[in-house]
């Protein structure tokens, strides 16, 4: 950006990566959302990135305090919240510290100079003031006294607390961004008027700060120009901003309507995997019954026991809670009762990073489990497409009669891109395996000849009474039973069941390069990162590199194998120390797999990735 | 649950082809049977019950009786039960539990379950002992029992169910002897009948590792005066002469013995179920000469299902979404043109 313009004229730019970054208390995550959501009504393709800790309200001006919230806009395709920041908008001197590093050189920073104190610039371990010490020369800093300007805006708002009078500042902030970036600022009004329906005097408050945010931008000289963005290139449709976690939900809702099935949910809050549960206790109009158990653990033998009694059952989690949880999953793989359970991954182990991202859970998911006990694994890559492998998810663990795990990770759950509305009708069908009466010689493990899938006789079918437990079952009539070699034949069905899954999702279809030199490999919610450090490589003319993104992990796609091998290389990239990249080792003996791997809570980086890709095909 | 169009069965519709395994003499037989015969006496069809067991000598019940069941995993019955229940209201559930099984690995989930007070029923086998892992001290177990996993004596001091009980808000509370099938059929009926969570708790003898261990109040040739059998309305009375009674001096139970010192029955508690207040309830399932059988605590209170169901034909009634479409192209949408 140059600063060299002087005209009112918006200077036209592609894309833009915005941060907003404050106290935890300083309502980040609403500016951002805001900027979003208007932005994508004027027509942009956005993708976010909101960044928190764990701490509700952080020591104010703490450095680990620091709540953020990246959003990236485009008139172009936009799949990742981006690397470095072309606006920073710091509410305080640890916002400034904690993010300078991901400012682009030369670019902008709005700073609350109220804020910059020496209270909190001792906070933030500031030696000396960076907005008078030359720091941040390097950068065009507007310095901006927003909480004494919000203040002397609502001294004549009647009714208003102090409190409420310092914490609109963000929409002073907002206001300012607004009018750079050449958008209206009626939208985030109208949001005001719903959320303040009984306060008007929050509703009068908030678009006077708003407002004075926006035209105190239009006559500050330093903000010689504004910029716009036009609106992207996307498929015709009726489009709406979404985080994964409410796709999520809704993918859920899709599919108990689609089967006919009531949805039932047992869940213990957990970050970040919560906004699931409070989403789908919203839809009691949909006949949901959402049930906040005592623990995880009730979390999921509630939803089992709805499964067992015909409902469309499913448990929502994050990685420690599916470490609770492992006995009861692999009590409905022993029963083989349809359940899903989603497992919104963080950073490991332990507690780990709670609200940070990470793809460590993989292994777990297929494996931990006591004894043999396979079940079906699948992820979802996108914010909006967890509303498709929710959907996918339901529709596999009804139709095989089997557990499913649906994994997603904080990056993908609390990001939020837009979303061209799939409406119910145009997903596919959902069958199940409920039987209504018994046939001559029926037995509860008598089994579909093509999945596997033994039928679903539930509580209330007269005629249908059975036994089902954890015990090793009799191959045809589910009683208990020890016989050595019925255990093996039962170990082995279970296994082959999920394994012809693989008969019922479709190919792994490579993007880019469809064979040749380099083989991008990813699963999950990586995608946004892997096609655009891809795509971005083709387009410099790198036209013999490939993306594989895999949804369905186990079992995997039947062309895996083949699509690997029209690749010299292959190079697995994972947010954690490459456990698909050993999944796929097991599975396909003589291929190297490369890896590429991290595991600092955070998505991969546009320019991490190119150059690792580079160094392999030099 | 409908009593119309509810069919006819005897104890032999509800008894499942599978082969008993439990140790001789055994007071789980006379569980099972006394659950058995109960069964067609309850106006409920034999496909709407389901029985849910965690894991234990007593949770391999739900293989033997001919309903639905699920034997499931250590402790975990009651969550299970509250999905089966809050699924399908119209079933008749029951839990299947011990005292390893619901107070010591699924203690929590037995403490959250009494609070919310789904329309279910909760029989515990209380044996003061592990049976199935070979006779290690449980959480009832007495301070100084000796046991495999104690053999210098047990240090840890014992729940008293009831108190647990009475603790997390149970609505019913029974308590029966092992070797009484009658009452306990009746007593099993009764739990059915009533609406909430109904507790049972049975002094079950496990004749292996801890014989006896009820003996004292339950043995026939002393239950009667070691027993007092509590019934809604009537007067504190027990006794082989049916000559002690109850009543309440100061914050304690006393027992009297009517005829000495100028008491008549007309001093003795009456007996009220019923009554919100659980302390008296409390005080009497903590006595241990005579200890109190019989239905301790009968206090009818909201289920949880009734207010689930309230909640969502209200939602229902106001809401705009009928459809899922409804609410997926409602509020913040946009065209791409």
């Amino acid at each position: 950006m140059s600063t060299t313009k002087t005209n009112k004229q918006p200077e036209i730019l592609q894309a833009v990566v915005i941060r907003f970054v404050g106290d935890s208390g300083d309502g980040m995550q609403l500016t951002g959302t805001q900027f979003t959501d208007t932005s994508a009504m004027f027509g942009n393709d956005v993708a976010t990135f909101p960044n928190y800790p764990s701490e509700i309200r952080a020591p104010k001006g703490s450095l680990y305090g620091v709540s953020g919230f990246q959003v990236h806009i485009g008139s172009v395709e936009i799949s990742t919240p981006g690397d470095s920041v072309d606006l920073l908008v710091a509410m305080n001197p640890a916002g400034l510290k904690t993010n300078l590093a991901s400012v682009k050189p030369g670019h902008t920073i709005i700073v609350d100079t109220d804020s910059f104190t020496k209270k909190n610039l001792g906070k933030a371990l500031y030696e000396s003031n960076p907005l008078e010490d030359g720091s941040l020369d390097n950068y065009r800093v507007i310095e901006v006294a927003m909480t004494s300007l919000t203040k002397e805006t609502l001294k004549d708002v009647v009714g208003l607390e102090n409190k409420s009078i310092t914490r609109s500042k963000n929409m002073f902030a907002l206001g300012m961004v607004y009018w750079m970036y050449d958008r209206s600022i009626e939208h985030t009004i109208d949001f005001f008027k719903k959320k303040f329906k009984t306060k008007p005097q929050l509703i009068e408050a908030n678009t006077k700060v708003l407002n004075a945010g926006f035209y105190f931008s239009e006559t500050l000289e330093l903000i010689p120009n504004t910029y716009t963005i036009s609106p992207a290139k996307m498929p015709k449709g009726t489009y709406r901003i979404v985080m994964g976690n409410t796709a999520t939900a809704w993918g859920f809702l899709a599919a108990a309507e689609k089967s006919g099935l009531e949805l039932f949910l047992g869940s213990y809050p957990i970050t970040p995997a919560t906004d699931i549960l409070h989403e789908l206790v919203k839809h009691k109009h949909f006949g949901v019954k959402a049930f906040q158990a005592e623990d995880e653990i009730a979390g999921i033998t509630s939803s089992i026991g709805a499964a067992f009694a015909g409902d469309l059952a499913i448990t929502t989690t994050s990685g420690p809670g599916l470490a609770l949880k492992g006995e009861a999953l692999g009590l409905a793989m022993m029963i083989e009762l349809p359940l899903v359970v989603v497992n919104v991954q963080r950073g490991g182990p332990s507690t780990g990073l709670p609200t940070k991202t990470e793809q460590s859970d993989l292994l777990q998911a297929m494996y931990g489990r006591n004894g043999e006990s396979p079940v079906i694994v699948i992820a979802a890559s996108t914010p909006a497409n967890c509303f498709d492998y929710a959907f996918m998810a339901s529709k596999l663990a009804l139709e095989h009669m089997t557990p499913v795990i649906l994994l997603t990770d904080g990056y993908i759950a609390n990001g939020s891109a837009p979303w061209k509305i799939k409406s119910v009708s145009e997903m596919p069908e959902i069958s199940n395996c409920k039987i209504k009466e018994a046939t001559e010689n029926w037995h509860p493990y008598d089994r579909d000849e093509d999945t596997f899938a033994r039928n679903w006789a539930i509580p209330g079918s007269e005629g249908l009474e059975h036994r089902v437990g954890g015990l090793e079952k009799d191959r045809v009539t589910g009683n208990v039973s020890y016989v050595p070699d019925n255990h093996e034949y039962m170990t082995k069905i279970r296994s082959e069941k999920v394994k012809r899954v693989a008969n019922y999702i479709p190919d792994i279809e490579p993007e880019f390069a469809t064979e040749g030199d380099l083989l991008v490999i990813g699963w999950g919610g990586t995608y946004g990162s892997l096609y655009s450090a891809v795509k971005e490589m083709n387009e410099e003319g790198y036209d013999k590199i490939g993306l594989a993104h895999f949804n369905y992990i186990n079992p995997l796609p039947k062309n895996t194998e083949e699509l690997i091998k029209r690749y010299k290389k292959v190079i697995v990239c994972e947010l954690n120390s490459g456990q698909f990249a050993n999944v796929l080792r097991m599975n396909f003996s003589g291929i190297e797999f490369l890896q590429h791997n991290k595991i600092q809570g955070l998505p991969f980086g546009n320019t991490e990735l190119i150059e690792k890709f580079k160094q392999y095909l030099s | 649950m409908e009593n119309s169009g509810v069919k006819k069965y005897t104890f032999k519709d509800f008894t499942s082809d599978q082969e008993v395994r439990w140790c001789p003499g055994c007071d789980d037989y006379v569980i099972l049977r006394a659950m058995q015969k109960a069964l067609p006496e309850m106006g409920v069809n034999k496909e709407d019950v389901v029985f849910i067991s965690g894991i234990g000598c007593s949770s391999r019940f739900p293989y033997y009786i001919d309903s639905y069941g699920m034997h499931s995993i250590h402790g975990r019955a009651p969550g299970i039960a509250s999905g089966v229940k809050l699924a399908n209201p119209d079933l008749s559930v029951w839990i299947i539990t011990g005292d390893g099984d619901a107070l010591a690995i699924g203690g929590n989930h037995f403490i959250h379950l009494l609070r919310r007070n789904l329309d279910l029923n909760i029989i515990l086998f209380n044996n003061e002992i592990y049976g199935l892992t070979k006779g290690q001290f449980s959480p009832t177990s007495l301070v100084g029992q000796k046991t495999k996993s104690s053999p210098y004596g047990n240090t840890q001091p014992p729940f008293q169910p009831v108190e647990l009980a009475m603790g997390a808000q149970a609505r019913f509370f029974a308590r029966i002897g092992g070797n009484t099938p009658k009452e306990m059929t009746q007593m099993f009926i009764d739990a059915e009948k009533f609406k909430g969570t109904s507790l049972i708790e049975v002094l079950q003898n496990c004749v292996i590792f801890n014989d006896g261990c009820f003996t004292k109040y339950t043995d026939k040739s002393v239950r009667q005066d070691m027993q007092l059998v509590v019934e809604h309305g009537k007067p504190m009375i027990f006794g082989k002469e049916r000559n002690k009674g109850i009543i309440l001096n100061g914050l304690k139970l006393e027992v009297v013995t009517i005829g000495e010192n100028g008491i008549t029955e007309a001093d003795l508690l009456v007996h009220d179920a019923k009554e919100q207040d659980p302390t008296l309830h409390q005080m009497l399932g903590r006595m241990q000469d005579p200890i109190v059988t019989g239905i301790i605590r009968a206090f009818e209170d909201v289920t949880l299902e009734e207010r689930e169901d309230a909640l969502t034909a209200e939602v229902k009634a106001k809401s705009k979404f009928k459809k899922v479409d409804d609410l997926l192209f409602a509020g913040e949408t946009y065209q791409v043109d």
